[in-house]
């Protein structure tokens, strides 16, 4: 793996067998992630985004889950790279919480509600580091210091729900900072929070990422936070990657009809002088995932759809230049302006 | 003088005056009131007949509570609602069925809102039966079938179950049985929150179709501003229990007067990375609604407070036509 790799995500797929059929929830997904960056994979519920993560982690509940294909190469902190698809229980337990932490939406209900937050977070400590209790109390403090909570000391005695679901949020990244990960994977951090949290907690998130310098895999719909917190994007639609792009090429010229479509129907504040006073809506439905349209996934709800075309084989992610992958056969004549959308 | 009831009082359809709600805290063995979440504190505002006002806030500001009480789902502890010039604040219970069939509401989540073993046709229908309308089990079916179209379901899905719809359209069925009964005024309270982003979209589009339609009045309560933005008329922005601001929307959002309103504007991420703003961020969170702030109950956050501001309860009043504030700085740099 090259020397400023940390993940490398090939071919990923992971289905569920339920009675009703085979859920193709991840289909084929690869993406990578070098030290120091922070990669967005964004999609609408159903799209795979927190199935990915999950599995990265190897934390897919079999049955009736299963990762069926492909590789997640990761670079340890002891500095040797392996395939977390094929590593034992044993291994797995000593990377999670200390080389790849985790947070998520939550911040309700993935705190214990019987144990203080001290304990919680020098559970850890004591787990991966193997220091005393107290030793680990002392780093727990240090942590929720870190992360601006004001009177940390004080604080390791509370029980969660003496604490808003912001405080919460910044204890759980306290949790997941404190044996410092490598890779922090954070499903939806914000979206249960208000926007004023919000921005305390984006702010809270670039600010450890600078001082400690790890990476962050982040998922999210939200595409204004992708816009704020990435340096490279993945969309992700029906369990496939369909687009994949460094940040700004992804919002200024996005080639996948699906991500338009997105930015078109996100409503525009610092448009509001000029917009029209209606968007441009998505027809139809996300798919059924135990039953996806033939050909590219999107094709029913594309306005570039071409009948013979779109509808017959899967696309391959194709390279249009530098990096920015796209999987759709007409991208070109799209870009080119060949074609008008009905 | 007491708070001003913005906007002259005839041509509003739905009026609240110094609306309160405060929900006791009992305690003891007594069972005595120890304390009172003060959700709304002393709101008035009026909603023009044809417009949509935007409600926003953020948790715990009350904007939920303000509309249920509208309704009267809640009531009041003190003030007055008036529904077209109406007060309707103490009518009995017997007689508010006459005011509910003008006055619906959307809820939020689609998925607890509507009866799993009820077939979607049923759903739709129940509102007719209740208030006795299109008298024939014909008519009633007719009715149904238009209002599937209307929202843009298929009519022939009357006999699903709501578990084979998605998200997006059980919230055009919770809007069709809304709908049914030709209500004058809706509260849609955070209709599109739950839903996916390109799913949202098509909702915001089908609700304003339905304004311009069927001349709806609404109230619509939101915590994402860029949506209400696209959709109000004019908005009221609310924080604690009280209304900050209330503007035409276009207003509000490209000259905010109050400091709350622009550090919410502020933090909300723009999807354009080639945008880099300076972001006000708030410190701390929003104090408990138990024992609120004295003076004005942002000044805990608000990064232009002075120690006038402990003291004083500031008004709502108009700094340029139809734009309102209540805050007692005049001479902030870029708010005034």
């Amino acid at each position: 793996m090259d020397e400023k790799r940390l993940v490398d995500v090939t071919d990923l797929k992971v289905h569920f067998f339920t009675d009703d059929g085979v859920v193709k929830a991840v289909d084929g997904v690869s993406f990578h992630i070098d030290k120091g960056e922070t990669l967005a994979v964004v999609g609408e519920s159903g799209s795979g985004k927190s199935v990915a993560s999950l599995a990265m982690m190897r934390l897919i509940p079999n049955p009736p889950g299963k990762i069926v294909g492909g590789q997640v190469l990761f670079r340890g902190k002891d500095g040797k790279t392996r395939d977390l698809v094929k590593e034992d229980e044993a291994t797995m337990r000593k990377i999670r919480g200390n080389d790849i932490a985790m947070i998520f939406q939550e911040p309700m209900t993935s705190l214990n509600p019987v144990y203080t937050v001290g304990d919680q977070i020098a559970e850890a400590i004591v787990l991966h580091q193997g220091k005393s209790k107290k030793e680990a109390l002392d780093q727990a403090a240090e942590m929720l210091d870190l992360v601006g909570i004001p009177e940390p000391k004080k604080r390791l005695s509370n029980y969660p729900h003496q604490m808003s679901g912001g405080m919460r949020q910044r204890v759980m990244i306290a949790m997941a900072l404190s044996c410092n990960p490598s890779l922090l994977i954070a499903d939806e951090p914000t979206t249960a929070l208000d926007v004023t949290i919000q921005a305390q907690i984006l702010e809270l998130m670039n600010k450890l990422r600078e001082e400690i310098g790890m990476s962050i895999l982040f998922i999210t719909h939200n595409l204004g936070v992708v816009a704020e917190m990435a340096d490279r994007v993945v969309v992700m639609y029906a369990g496939r990657a369909v687009e994949e792009a460094d940040v700004v090429p992804t919002f200024k010229k996005p080639l996948h009809p699906y991500t338009m479509g997105l930015l078109n129907s996100v409503p525009r504040l610092d448009l509001a002088a000029t917009h029209q006073q209606r968007l441009e809506a998505i027809p139809g439905n996300v798919p059924n995932p135990l039953n996806l349209p033939q050909g590219c996934a999107f094709h029913p709800r594309c306005k570039f759809f071409k009948p013979g075309l779109c509808d017959q084989d899967i696309p391959v992610l194709q390279d249009a230049g530098n990096g920015h992958m796209v999987r759709c056969v007409r991208w070109a004549e799209i870009q080119k302006g060949e074609v008008v959308g009905a | 003088m007491s708070a001003v009831v913005p906007e002259t009082t005839t041509a509003n359809l739905v009026e609240v005056t110094h609306l309160k709600k405060w929900f006791p805290i009992r305690g003891g063995i007594l069972s005595r009131v120890v304390a009172n979440v003060k959700a709304v504190n002393d709101v008035s505002f009026g909603v023009k007949k044809g417009e949509v006002l935007g409600l926003v806030g953020e948790s715990g500001s009350g904007k939920t509570t303000v509309g249920r009480t509208i309704l009267r789902l809640i009531e009041p502890t003190e003030g007055t609602i008036s529904f077209q010039g109406q007060d309707i604040t103490h009518i009995p219970k017997n007689q508010l069925r006459s005011y509910r069939r003008k006055m619906q509401i959307i809820f939020q989540d689609p998925f607890a809102s509507l009866n799993p073993r009820m077939t979607v046709g049923d759903i739709i229908a129940e509102p007719l039966v209740i208030h006795n309308l299109e008298g024939s089990a014909q008519a009633r079916n007719d009715r149904v079938a238009e209002l599937l179209q209307l929202v843009g379901l298929n009519p022939d899905h009357v006999r699903r179950y709501p578990h084979e719809f998605s998200g997006g359209q059980r919230q055009r069925i919770g809007i069709a049985r809304a709908l049914a009964v030709r209500p004058e005024f809706i509260v849609a309270d955070e209709p599109v929150s739950a839903l996916d982003v390109s799913i949202q979209a098509q909702v915001v589009n089908l609700l304003q179709d339905l304004k311009e339609q069927l001349g709806l009045t609404i109230l619509f309560i939101a915590h994402d501003l860029a949506v209400v933005e696209y959709i109000s008329d004019r908005i009221a922005v609310m924080y604690l229990g009280k209304v900050m601001e209330l503007a035409p929307s276009r207003d509000l959002y490209l000259k905010p007067r109050h400091p709350y309103t622009e550090a919410l504007l502020s933090a909300i991420p723009t999807p354009d990375p080639t945008i880099k703003r300076e972001r006000i961020v708030l410190q701390g969170d929003i104090p408990s609604p138990i024992n609120p702030p004295s003076g004005c109950v942002f000044r805990t956050r608000c990064r232009y407070a002075i120690a006038e501001c402990a003291n004083t309860v500031p008004e709502l009043k108009e700094v340029s036509p139809g734009h309102f504030k209540a805050c007692i700085r005049d001479d902030i740099p870029g708010l005034s």
